[in-house]
C-alpha cells in the first residue's frame, strides 16, 4: 500500500509583527516548524503502515530550506519524500497551491491513499486537501476521527458530521483530512536521524511537471488577489475601570444588571 | 497578476546585501554573482519599494479576463442535515441581499438533499427570489462526488457572480471542490464581504493567524467564492409573506455516482456549544489552577453561561477542546462575554471580538484584551470573581428574560 502525506513548513510562531518604519511584516525566517496538525497525518500513516505495511512517501511544497520538514518526516519513518519547489511558484494562492501539489503527487508514482492534515497554521483556510482532490480526481473525506479498517481496495473511516458520525467506506484512490487527535504523534527519533541523514529529498520543478504551462502556476496561476493587507480594527467606544476588588466588582455587579443580564 | 525580475546589472557589492536583508521571507538569494528569487517569494514587492532602487522590478502581465456581464446573481448554499437548515444559512441570505442590492442582482439559493422541496419553502420567507432544489435519493447523504456534481450544475445553469458558502463542516468540505472544478478563487473564513460596482466582492479575512486583516479580491475569474462562519453575518427578520420561487432541478443521475458509501450514521450525543451560547465566561492565562474552577462555575451558574476558554486552558486540560475560543478553536458571538486573565491575543479576540457586550478582567492594564472590551477591567479576578458572585447573589432576582 501506498500512502502520501501532504506537510507543511510554517512559521515557528503565530506572532506577526508589522515593522513601524517600513510598514513590512516581520517574520523570522530561520523559526519554522512542520505544520502541527501535519503530525496528526504522519502519525495516521504510521500507524496503517505498521499494520498492513507498505510505503509512507511524503511531500511539500515551498522554499528549499522546507527540506526539513521532509527530513523530519524521515525521522519519524517516512521512507521517501520529494519538495515541489520552483521560484515560479511564488505567490500562489489556494487554487495556485492545490494545482502545483497535485502536479507533484503525480511523480510520486502509484499512491493509494492520501493524507492531508485538517488544515495549516498559517494559511489557516482547510481547502488545499480537498482542491487537491479535485485536481487528482478522486473523492476525498474531511474530518476524519478515525480509520476503522483498511480493506484490500478501500478504507472504512469515522468522519465527524454536524450532528452525527458517520462511517463510510471510501474507495483507493482517495484523500483524507484527519482531525486533530486521531492518534498521538511520535517524536523524531534520533536512531532513525541517523539512518536517514543521507536520503535522497527529490526536489520537484516546474520542468517535471506534466503541464508545463508557467501561466497556471505561482502569482499568475492564482485567481485571488490580496489588495491590502491591515491591522484588525480596535473598538475605541470603550470604559476602562480600575479601582479595589470590592468595587469593581459592586460596579460590574450594577452594569450587569443594569443589561438585565441579571 | 505579473511577476519579479531583477535587473542584474544594477546589482553591485555595495548594494547586495541591502537586497538580500530587506526580503521579509529570506526569498533573494546570491548565487554565482547573480540574484536569484526562490520559492519562498511571497510577491510582497517589498524588494520593488524598499531594496535597492531599480533592482528589483515588478512587470504587470495582461490575465486572461472573464466577461463579468454573462455572471449575475448571488448565489448562497442551503447547509443543512437531513433537511433541517443550519441558520448560517439566514445570515449569508442577509449578506447576500446587502451585496446584491449593491449590483442590483437577485439572490438564489442552491438546496442539495433527499426530500427537500418541502423545506425549502421556508428559505422564501427570507427574501430569497429563486431557491434551487436538487432532491435525489443519492443526496440523502453528504457525499463529496454527487454533491459537487450537482453544486456545478447549479453553477453551470445559473452562472452566479458570487457564491457564499458556510464554513461548517460540509461547507469546507464542498466549496473547495468546488472552486478547483471551476478554477476560481475561494476565501475561507471571511469576516467582511462589500460588493463593488464592477460585481468584485472584496473579501476580508484574518491572516497570518489573525493579526493582520487580508482585503482579497477575485477579479478574472467567476464565480467568486468564500465561505463564512456562522454567527459572522446578521440573518435578516423572517417575514410573514413568502416571496421568491421554488425552482426544481433535473440533473443526470449518472452524475451523482460516488466511490464513498455511507455504512453508519450515529447521533452525536447533545453537546453543550459555545457556538451558540447567549453568555459565556472565558477564563484563560490567570486561572492558577483547576480547582479555581469552581468559583468560575459559580459565576457562570449565576448567569446562565457557558464556560470556554483560551487554548492554555485546553492545553492544561481544564477545560474540553471544543470549549476554546479563537482561530484554531470556535467562533463565538454571544450577547455577553466575560473574559477573566485573558490578554487577548489577537488569534483569541479573531473568535469572539463581535461579542454584543464584552466584559474583561485582567491585572495588565495595557493586555490587548482592552482594546476590543467594552468595559475593561483593570483588576485581578482572585479578588473580583468571588466578591462578584456574592454581589449578584444578593442582588435578589436571579435572572430576567430579555
Amino acid at each position: 500500500m501506498d500512502i502520501l502525506v501532504c506537510i507543511k513548513q510554517v512559521p515557528g510562531t503565530a506572532k506577526v509583527e508589522v515593522d513601524p518604519v517600513t510598514g513590512v511584516l516581520k517574520r523570522d525566517g530561520v523559526d519554522s516548524k512542520m505544520n502541527p496538525y501535519d503530525l496528526y497525518a504522519l502519525e495516521t500513516a504510521l500507524k496503517i503502515k505498521e499494520q498492513e505495511g507498505g510505503v509512507i512517501k511524503v511531500i511539500s511544497m515551498g522554499p528549499p530550506q522546507a527540506k526539513d520538514v521532509i527530513s523530519e518526516a524521515y525521522m519519524m519513518g517516512a521512507d521517501e519524500g520529494a519538495l515541489v519547489s520552483d521560484r515560479k511558484f511564488a505567490g500562489a494562492d489556494v487554487l495556485s497551491t492545490s494545482r502545483t501539489i497535485s502536479e507533484g503527487v503525480k511523480k510520486m508514482g502509484k499512491i493509494d491513499l492520501i493524507l492531508c492534515g485538517k488544515q495549516t497554521t498559517d494559511g489557516d483556510t482547510a481547502q488545499v486537501g480537498p482542491e487537491m482532490a479535485e485536481y487528482l480526481g478522486i473523492p476525498h473525506i474531511a474530518n476524519v476521527l478515525k480509520i476503522v479498517e483498511i480493506k484490500e481496495k478501500s478504507v472504512i473511516v469515522e468522519m465527524d458530521m454536524p450532528n452525527t458520525i458517520e462511517v463510510a467506506e471510501v474507495k483507493f484512490p482517495c484523500l483524507l483530512t484527519v482531525e486533530k487527535d486521531i492518534y498521538q504523534p511520535r517524536l523524531p527519533s534520533y536512531k532513525e536521524k541517523l539512518i536517514t541523514k543521507d536520503r535522497e529529498i527529490k526536489i520537484i520543478t516546474l520542468n517535471d511537471f506534466d503541464d508545463k504551462d508557467e501561466k497556471k502556476y505561482g502569482l499568475s496561476g492564482s485567481p485571488t488577489q490580496v489588495e491590502r493587507i491591515f491591522p484588525p480594527s480596535v473598538n475605541n467606544d470603550r470604559e476602562t475601570w480600575t479601582g479595589s476588588g470590592e468595587q469593581l466588582s459592586f460596579k460590574i455587579a450594577a452594569k450587569l444588571k443594569q443589561l438585565k443580564f441579571v | 497578476m505579473g511577476k519579479l525580475i531583477c535587473n542584474q546589472d544594477k546589482v553591485n557589492e555595495s548594494n547586495v546585501q541591502e537586497l538580500l536583508k530587506v526580503c521579509p521571507f529570506g526569498a533573494i538569494e546570491y548565487i554565482d554573482g547573480k540574484i536569484e528569487v526562490n520559492a519562498g517569494c511571497k510577491m510582497c514587492k517589498i524588494c520593488v519599494k524598499k531594496g535597492p532602487t531599480g533592482v528589483m522590478e515588478f512587470v504587470e502581465t495582461e490575465a486572461v479576463k472573464v466577461d463579468k456581464s454573462l455572471w449575475k446573481g448571488i448565489g448562497v448554499y442551503v447547509d443543512h442535515v437531513e433537511g433541517v437548515i443550519h441558520p448560517v444559512t439566514m445570515e449569508l441570505i442577509g449578506k447576500a441581499k446587502e451585496l446584491a442590492a449593491v449590483v442590483n442582482f437577485p439572490v438564489y439559493c442552491v438546496f442539495i438533499g433527499y426530500n427537500i422541496k418541502e423545506k425549502a419553502k421556508e428559505l422564501l420567507y427570507y427574501g430569497v427570489d429563486e431557491v434551487f432544489v436538487y432532491d435525489y435519493q443519492e443526496l440523502e447523504d453528504f457525499r463529496i462526488e454527487p454533491y459537487t456534481a450537482a453544486f456545478e450544475d447549479f453553477v453551470n445553469k445559473v452562472k452566479p457572480s458570487s457564491l457564499l458558502v458556510g464554513a461548517t463542516t460540509i461547507g469546507r468540505s464542498l466549496a473547495p471542490r468546488v472552486a478547483a472544478r471551476f478554477k476560481t478563487g475561494l476565501t475561507a473564513d471571511c469576516t467582511m464581504l462589500k460588493m463593488k460596482e464592477n460585481t468584485d466582492m472584496v473579501q476580508i479575512r484574518p491572516a497570518f493567524g489573525g493579526n493582520i486583516m487580508a482585503q482579497i479580491i477575485c477579479p478574472n475569474t467567476r464565480p467568486q467564492m468564500s465561505t463564512v462562519r456562522y454567527k459572522v453575518m446578521n440573518a435578516p427578520e423572517r417575514q410573514c409573506d413568502p416571496k421568491g420561487k421554488i425552482t426544481i432541478c433535473e440533473i443526470d443521475k449518472s452524475k451523482l455516482a460516488s466511490n464513498i458509501e455511507v455504512l453508519k450514521v450515529t447521533k452525536k450525543e447533545f453537546q453543550e456549544d459555545i457556538s451558540d451560547a447567549e453568555v459565556i465566561i472565558a477564563v484563560g492565562r490567570a486561572l492558577k489552577s483547576e480547582k479555581d474552577m469552581a468559583m468560575v462555575k459559580e459565576l457562570a451558574d449565576l448567569l446562565h453561561a457557558q464556560i470556554a476558554g483560551t487554548r492554555k486552558l485546553v492545553e492544561e486540560g481544564w477545560i474540553e477542546a471544543k470549549k476554546q475560543i479563537g482561530l484554531s478553536g470556535r467562533t463565538v458571538k454571544p450577547k455577553l462575554i466575560i473574559t477573566l486573565g485573558i490578554s487577548g491575543a489577537v488569534q483569541f479576540a479573531a473568535g469572539m471580538n463581535s461579542s454584543e457586550r464584552i466584559f474583561a478582567i485582567n491585572t495588565d492594564k495595557d493586555a490587548s484584551i482592552f482594546n476590543i472590551a467594552h468595559y475593561g477591567i483593570v483588576g485581578d479576578i482572585y479578588e473580583i470573581v468571588p466578591q462578584l458572585i456574592k454581589d449578584i447573589k444578593s442582588s435578589g432576582a436571579e435572572y430576567c428574560v430579555r
